[in-house]
């Protein structure tokens, strides 16, 4: 058996604890890449800089724990944004494992803000409204009052009817809300825009897992969706363009070396491959011997 | 509801409100029968000392646990549901999905070849996205990246348009059968036509 | 790095409780890596029954309580003056999906399912056609020579042929995915060039994946490292000491490794000597 054969053979336990450590080590010792823009990404955060303060950004969160090191820096980072900009914050979600994570992302961020002396008041600048079954029943009932989707609202723990909450005079529609950003591991994306985008005339931006990106790339194109940001990548820019580097931009150490390993093993794969595969031509060619 | 989208009149946009309103509580009850399936799936393995039966025993307890801390003492953030949430759901659920990213790296490296042409194509465009999407090197990276984005925002965005059609005509097609009794497989008669 | 720490929401022995319990079981999941074990199905198991106790919680107090029982019997609570008896005919309906476990009364769960269906059927073939049809038609019906003012005619022509592959590609995929007829003459070079296209969308499909998966593992290796490392002298102060002396990083490392290729070759070994108890490959 030549070296290319007993590479190919190599046990998979192997690569497993090779990924582990490239992905490992830069998580200890972090590194601080100057990222590339994409123009996706710039669309969502130059969009949200022009928005006029007091305007309503509702942020869905249709993603669980097994998509969140991706989504995760993206909420956080938007949220910030929508904070110290003085816009207002609905965050909802549609799937019912986002309920726990627009609920937590909302509470962090805000807590943060507030230590770093932005005043933002629950029920006024931000509000959490309650997970509702239903996809695009939820979006189009959205459409028609919204105050009839979600009778109740939660802000600083407190559940109150949605009409006693002061944001809320700000919203009766669909319409009436700026942008709605989606963070989606799921095709919620393309609900938002047939449903809230085609039939009321929302304005859509999505955030997606770097698995689904490029589906919505086609919305993009078209203008249906006003910017999309892209998996960990997507969050990491974001971060970079607010100056605010935090747990997206952290990865991209072990990104970046998870991938090189990968295409490594790609790329030794491939050799080994027409290696082995010249060497059974050579072997079928060769005279026998008599 | 088809009708509904081409009336604008108020009637239309009620009937619009309350359907949307029933659908989702429909969809309440739907969720329900899901969990019910599991249990019945469970209890029938520990009933009949399936091999497997402590697991479900774990799981119907698990289940049950999660069920009592949610509905007695509420799901907001700090209740007993929501450490469940936080120490045992999160962890699992996140550590489920990130063991394909070994598997991935094992996959790619023992069947990702360029066997044909096509797989040649594919390779190639495949590790553009990758160099592309990583930082490597402050000369290096604006051309990569750009590569990289030009691909996923012409060709890419070429080919998955064209599936994206594809899918919605087809879903179209059978909205279609589904309205005009054509197909049945909801009622779970097996038989069309 | 990250922002400052923020309030916890359970107490600081709860909080430990709880990191120790999502490291062990991120740990008993990780061990299906090496092979399937009784540690790995009982976390597994976990899962399941958390997963499903966790949708039944949220959709009671989400959803049964706000939008069926309060505007029936609590009408206060969600704004109403007086009960909304509009609800009681799809809880009605909502009821009929259970009559599936009763035999005789099992066709009554099909008018449920019927009207989510129906109505979610009447609904999608509009708005698709509207959104995922005309709109991506009409998207792709470009200029083959956008020129802006003040833009340079080269810039405009490179536009114009970036255009002309849209459009083409797009025509070309939909070759392919026709089916009705066979893919020879012009239908067949279409189809050809559709499927390189499509080849080019997968691999930057699979280049994306790729960042999906590591992103997933560097989130639990993450919490594993500054949340539970604390706990175990392998957090973030381990990692400044590793800064100061560097090789005991590698000697730790060559220690694991040496290990790993000891349990390996053991198992291989042992697997020589029994043949029939062979694992399957992947």
């Amino acid at each position: 058996m030549n070296i290319w054969e007993r590479l190919q053979r190599i046990d998979r336990r192997l690569i497993f604890v090779l990924i582990a450590a490239v992905v490992a080590v830069p998580l200890i010792w972090p590194p601080q890449p100057q990222l590339q823009i994409s123009p996706p990404t710039r669309q969502v955060y130059d969009f949200l800089e022009k928005l006029e303060p007091g305007s309503v950004v509702a942020i869905c969160f249709d993603y669980g724990p097994s998509s969140a090191p991706e989504l995760d820096p993206m909420a956080y980072a938007i949220i910030r944004q929508c904070l110290t900009k003085r816009l207002k914050v609905l965050v909802m979600t549609l799937d019912i494992t986002g309920k726990q994570m627009k609920t937590h992302a909302l509470n962090r961020v805000v807590r943060q803000v507030q230590q770093e002396g932005v005043k933002v008041v629950g029920g006024e600048d931000y509000l959490d409204l309650p997970y509702q079954p239903g996809y695009s029943a939820v979006v189009l009932g959205m459409g028609e009052d919204v105050h009839k989707v979600y009778p109740v609202a939660t802000a600083d723990g407190q559940q109150q009817p949605i009409g006693a909450w002061p944001l809320m005079g700000r919203v009766r529609t669909i319409r009436d809300i700026a942008l709605i950003v989606d963070l989606a591991s799921s095709n919620t994306p393309s609900m938002w825009v047939a449903y809230g985008g085609s039939r009321f005339g929302a304005k859509i931006a999505a955030g997606v897992t770097a698995v689904m990106v490029m589906d919505y790339y086609p919305f993009l194109q078209s203008k249906q969706l006003v910017g999309l940001l892209g998996g960990m990548k997507g969050a990491a820019e974001y971060e970079q363009l607010l100056g605010k580097p935090s747990i997206g931009m952290s990865g991209m150490g072990g990104q970046r070396w998870g991938h090189l390993v990968i295409i490594a093993f790609v790329l030794l794969g491939n050799i080994g491959y027409f290696a082995a595969r010249r060497a059974a031509r050579r072997a079928a060619q060769a005279p026998e011997v008599g | 509801m088809f009708v509904q989208f081409f009336v604008p009149h108020k009637l239309s946009q009620d009937a619009l409100k309350y359907m949307t309103d029933w659908m989702r509580i429909i969809g309440t009850f739907a969720l329900v029968l899901g969990i019910g399936s599991l249990i019945q799936r469970h209890t029938a393995r520990i009933r009949q000392r399936h091999r497997d039966a402590p697991y479900s025993a774990v799981a119907l307890c698990c289940f049950l646990a999660m069920v009592v801390l949610g509905i007695g003492w509420k799901t907001e953030e700090g209740s007993p549901f929501d450490w469940g949430f936080t120490y045992v759901f999160m962890p699992l659920d996140a550590t489920m999905f990130s063991v394909l990213a070994f598997f991935m790296a094992s996959a790619a490296y023992r069947t990702f070849r360029a066997r044909t042409p096509e797989a040649t194509l594919l390779l190639v465009a495949s590790l553009a996205l990758m160099f592309g999407r990583i930082p490597l090197h402050q000369a290096l990276d604006p051309h990569l990246a750009g590569v990289a984005e030009w691909i996923m925002a012409w060709p890419a965005t070429a080919a998955k348009r064209g599936i994206l059609l594809g899918v919605a005509l087809g879903s179209m097609a059978m909205s279609l059968r589904l309205l005009l009794g054509i197909e049945r497989s909801h009622l779970g008669t097996g038989k069309e036509g | 790095m990250d922002p400052a720490p923020v309030a916890q929401a359970f107490s600081p022995t709860v909080t430990a409780l709880g990191i120790w319990l999502g490291a062990l079981l991120t740990l008993a999941i990780y061990s299906f890596l090496y092979r399937d074990n009784p540690i790995y199905k009982l976390a597994e198991h976990i899962f399941v029954g958390v997963s499903a106790g966790y949708y039944v919680g949220v959709t009671f107090w989400d959803t049964a309580v706000p939008k069926i029982w309060q505007p029936l019997f609590d009408p206060i609570a969600v704004g109403r003056d007086r009960p909304d008896w509009l609800v009681i005919p799809p809880a009605l309906l909502g009821l009929l999906i259970f009559t599936r476990f009763f035999p005789r009364a099992a066709w009554l769960a099909r008018l449920p399912i019927c009207f989510i269906i129906g109505a979610g059927a009447g609904v999608a073939i509009p708005t698709a056609v509207q959104a995922f049809v005309l709109k991506q038609v009409s998207s792709t019906m470009v200029s083959l020579y956008p020129h802006e003012a003040g833009q340079k005619v080269a810039q405009s022509l490179i536009g114009g042929a970036q255009n002309l592959l849209l459009i083409v590609g797009v025509i070309a995929v939909l070759c392919y995915f026709y089916f009705s007829k066979a893919h020879r003459g012009a239908l067949g070079v279409g189809a050809r060039l559709g499927i390189w296209l499509l080849m080019i969308a997968f691999g930057a499909t699979f280049g994306n994946t790729v960042m999906a998966r590591i992103s997933l593992l560097i989130g639990r290796l993450r919490f594993l490292h500054e949340d539970w490392g604390p706990m175990v002298g392998l957090g973030p102060e381990m990692a400044r000491g590793l800064h100061a002396q560097p090789w005991r990083f590698a000697v730790a490392g060559a220690i694991l490794l040496a290990l790993l290729a000891l349990l390996v070759r053991y198992e291989r070994r042992a697997a020589a000597r029994q043949p029939e108890a062979t694992e399957v490959e992947e």
